[in-house]
């Protein structure tokens, strides 16, 4: 086991090094979920109109988003719009503005689909006992959406996190990109680098989403009984 | 744009576009193999199998798909097990699939109402029969439109396989750019590229999960309006 190459993950600060450009991954999803759920909710609202024309528009965004694959948004925003905008757009907020407009159309559907989810006589009821609109949707709509919210609400986050590896694509350095630059620090001392290197990497994602995937199956599960 | 560029470029596409479609293909088939059997151990409950299944889901849905791809191709070959970036990319794929596969198959079949089974077996029929003649059928029809946003999903992901050198769309794209740094056209037949793919098979998706909600199944929410 003396030669086995996972001292590379303990040498001089690499293991560090390897947990901030995790920080970096998270921090970006969590800027973009942030914007997302700011974001969703009214987008949210807004699908469940009743107007022919806004219902077309949110519903050809829903189509794009999820048509087009996250990596081909960012390579159209981080190189289309450098070139015709002129924006120096640094690649970590390309990455922010790509998942946010992505966050945003999943999180709309969510909020949307939450929203029609509420059975009418809900509706119907609380105006039956002579609540205002105002009241209705503050007493009975908006807590029933969140409960219903909340689940697929930390399964878009871990879908989030686990996109956000994407970056390294388009240059952002995050923790992939620390583990070539270790991989390749060490290719001639240590040649089993990557394999330890990519395992570590691999773990470290679970580690980070497996709570929230249990979270929100937990939530589902309380929701159902 | 120069749009002579862009012309003689197409047959480079339509060879990646190729290329993302079969690795896309032979994915998706494996991994609703993968699910169904996932799926059929979990509702089962058969020991063991089923401890097995459930760490399988968790590791796969919780980890990216690009992390396991660099795991596969750029750490396995260090422990003298050499994946080629095609077979990386399927296995890869299916490992992915298979557990939304698994998953979408499961909800299905325990949206089934209990009674069914029991009316089943009242009848005269036996476990299996009921299995496969009653709760299948109708945990196939629910399961339609998360098994069409998987499949969805699934050609999506394969945009990240360029990364370990597999010569689809995304790396003709990529090529292009670098090499004669025509950003626009080349962005241009890639989002085209994939519409073409893709667009298709939502609109098939969208209609037959239509078809399967005027059979009765499926969600049928008070306000359907949409």
């Amino acid at each position: 086991m003396q030669d086995s190459g996972i001292q590379v993950l303990f040498q001089g600060t690499n293991f560090l090094r390897l947990l901030e450009g995790l920080l970096v991954s998270l921090r970006i999803s969590v800027i973009s979920m942030g914007l997302s759920v700011a974001l969703g909710i009214p987008f949210g609202v807004i699908m469940t109109s009743k107007n022919r024309v806004i219902r077309f528009f949110s519903r050809i965004y829903l189509e794009i988003v999820r048509i087009m694959p996250q990596l081909v948004l960012l390579f159209l925003v981080y190189f289309g719009a450098a070139k015709h905008l002129h924006m120096n757009l640094s690649s970590g907020a390309a990455a922010v503005i790509v998942f946010t407009f992505w966050g945003t159309a999943e999180m709309g559907d969510l909020v949307r689909s939450a929203l029609i989810s509420i059975p009418v006589h809900q509706y119907e009821s609380g105006f039956g006992l002579g609540m205002t609109k105002i009241q209705v949707y503050w007493y009975l709509i908006i807590p029933q959406t969140i409960r219903r919210l909340l689940p697929s609400l930390m399964n878009l986050l871990t879908r989030m996190i686990k996109t956000t590896s994407l970056v390294v694509l388009i240059g952002v350095v995050e923790v992939v990109k620390v583990g070539k630059q270790i991989i390749d620090a060490s290719r001639f001392t240590i040649p089993t680098a990557a394999l330890w290197v990519y395992g570590m990497i691999f773990l470290m994602y679970f580690a980070i989403c497996y709570p929230f995937s249990r979270f929100s199956a937990k939530l589902e599960k309380r929701l159902k009984d | 744009m120069d749009f002579e560029f862009m012309k003689s470029h197409i047959p480079l596409y339509v060879e990646a576009a190729k290329m993302t479609m079969k690795i896309s293909l032979i994915g998706i088939v494996l991994a609703i193999l993968i699910g169904l059997i996932c799926s059929l151990i979990k509702t089962l409950r058969i020991p063991i199998l089923k401890s097995l299944v459930n760490i399988y889901i968790e590791i796969s849905r919780n980890t990216p798909l690009l992390i396991q791809l660099f795991f596969l191709y750029f750490g396995l070959p260090k422990v003298g097990i050499v994946l080629s970036s095609e077979s990386c990319a399927i296995i890869g794929l299916a490992f992915q699939g298979g557990s939304y596969m698994a998953e979408a198959f499961r909800t299905g079949i325990e949206n089934v109402a209990p009674i069914q089974t029991e009316s089943g077996l009242s009848l005269g029929f036996t476990k299996r029969q009921v299995y496969f003649h009653i709760v299948l059928p109708q945990a196939i029809a629910t399961s339609v439109p998360v098994f069409c946003a998987n499949i969805i999903f699934m050609i999506k992901e394969t945009s990240v396989f360029s990364a370990v050198a597999l010569a689809d769309l995304m790396f003709v794209a990529k090529d292009l750019i670098g090499i004669y740094y025509k950003t626009d056209e080349a962005l241009f037949l890639l989002v085209t590229a994939y519409l073409i793919i893709l667009l298709p098979i939502s609109l098939i998706c969208t209609w037959i999960e239509r078809r399967v909600r005027y059979a009765g199944f499926g969600n049928t929410s008070p306000i359907s309006g949409n």
